[in-house]
């Protein structure tokens, strides 16, 4: 049994909403670079450009890379053996929200009630997603999800018939009428099978995997690079001005379903993908 | 970016009849941000006739709503959000005396032909560029709605902000183009 205290989480997820806002990750600044070079359309290149040095500027100046600094995703991945002291665990996370979208100069964009839509004011409550697992390990994803592209994700219960060409279709069709919305050049996860709240969380999990590393299940790695050459043939380009740069990297993860059903999920996740993380 | 129009607040209607879509424009003067509560709020002022909370002659919308400023800094990041959200009250507002929008992604059919009509013009900017954005911005200040937070209209003095015209007084679409000109 390890005990972790709650403060702790507080202070921990407070740092990690501000790192996340401000702070791109190195995979998606070499992907810009990479990107800008094999770039067809000047404008795309210049664009590539332009989001590089935003990037350096949020940095440097730790300002968020984007106004929008999202509804706060949390995953924590928390062993079986660890015990929670000092109170609530999700009210810790949400006073860490709280701070750091304060101390942070983040944006505040969560309304109470999605009819009345007054806004809470402190960017509270986050949607804390948690995983079990054995051991004593606590670990938390703090990944603010801006909605130019959350509104363009779509989920789609197809029939097995339809099968891998089906769940491909429905991809390429989300990205292409999605166009310039989720600032492109974009991060695309996929969550096939399970129920259809299991391939939604899913497909948000998999923007997590850092940009341009391979999918550790091959199978999956060859549909996911097929994916992105495709989507990259639409023309949306960056920003959507037009070019070869409409996606950074396609991400799948997938789960056992049922003989009647293939669940289908695609979270778009903008150029600026955030997300920082860290243990206790 | 190379090659830019520059264009100043008041603009007139005549400068913005020549643009076309695709042109990149540099942006300066006053204009106003003001997104879905704002417009949503906008529109109910017209419905009862009211006067809208600022002259729309000459000026421009930027659907934007600004991170929080840093102390000694005029405003927080603020790039565009998408325009498509807009698009129901925009026609109103069009015909009211609004005849510059600045967002992201695409309009609604209805939007493009209030455009045409009334020879607006609707311009793109680059989503998620929002720190380098906040340094064209020099002044910023709340003019009306500070009870909406981020969604409140302010009154913003910018100075080369850069964007792309996306759909020009004829109606033509910009990246309906860029589709038809890079799709493989």
């Amino acid at each position: 049994m390890r005990i972790v205290q709650t403060d702790k989480i507080t202070g921990l997820v407070q740092n990690l909403c501000i790192d996340a806002n401000c702070i791109i990750g190195d995979d998606i600044m070499q992907s810009f670079s990479k990107c800008a070079s094999c770039e067809k359309s000047a404008l795309g290149k210049e664009i590539l450009t332009t989001l590089s040095k935003n990037a350096e500027i949020a940095k440097r100046e730790m300002s968020p890379i984007c106004q929008d600094t999202g509804m706060t995703v949390v995953f924590v991945t928390i062993g079986q053996d660890v015990r929670i002291e000092g109170g609530f665990l999700e009210d810790a996370i949400n006073e860490g929200v709280r701070r750091g979208y304060e101390k942070g100069y983040l944006r505040k964009s969560v309304v109470k009630d999605p009819f009345d839509r007054v806004n809470t004011k402190d960017n509270t409550p986050a949607v804390v997603h948690y995983q079990i697992v054995p051991g004593d390990v606590f670990h938390i994803t703090v990944a603010p999800k801006g909605f130019g592209s959350e509104n363009m994700s779509r989920l789609k219960m197809l029939k097995p018939s339809q099968g891998l060409d089906g769940v491909k279709d429905f991809v390429l069709e989300t990205i292409f009428e999605a166009g310039a919305n989720p600032c492109p050049p974009i991060i695309v996860g996929i969550g096939v099978g399970g129920t259809m709240e299991k391939s939604a969380y899913l497909s948000k999990k998999a923007l997590l995997r850092p940009v341009g590393t391979p999918n550790p299940d091959k199978a999956l790695d060859i549909i996911e690079k097929e994916l992105l050459q495709k989507i990259n043939k639409l023309g949306i380009g960056p920003a959507g001005f037009g070019g070869s740069t409409t996606a950074l990297a396609v991400n799948m993860l997938t789960y056992p379903t049922h003989i009647a059903g293939l669940p289908v999920s695609v979270n778009i996740g903008c150029h600026a993908t955030r997300h920082a993380e860290g243990e206790l | 970016m190379s090659e830019r129009i520059k264009l100043e607040t008041p603009f007139q209607d005549s400068r913005l009849k020549e643009l076309n879509a695709g042109d990149m424009v540099y942006i300066s003067g006053t204009i106003f941000s003001a997104r879905d509560a704002a417009h949503k709020k906008m529109c109910e002022l017209a419905a009862d006739n009211q006067p809208m909370p600022f002259d729309f002659n000459g000026t421009a919308v930027y659907y934007a709503g600004p991170c929080p400023a840093k102390p000694g800094e005029p405003i927080g990041s603020v790039g565009p959000t998408t325009s498509g959200r807009m698009d129901l009250y925009s026609p109103t507002l069009i015909q009211k005396g609004l005849k510059v929008m600045i967002g992201k992604g695409l309009r609604s059919k209805e939007v493009t032909e209030s455009i045409v009509e009334h020879g607006g013009v609707y311009f793109a900017a680059i989503g998620g560029a929002a720190a380098l954005m906040a340094k064209c911005v020099k002044s910023a200040k709340v003019i009306a709605f500070e009870e909406l937070g981020t969604e409140a209209i302010r009154e913003l003095v910018v100075e080369e902000l850069p964007v792309i015209v996306a759909i020009d007084s004829k109606g033509d679409n910009m990246y309906q183009k860029a589709i038809e000109q890079n799709r493989e």
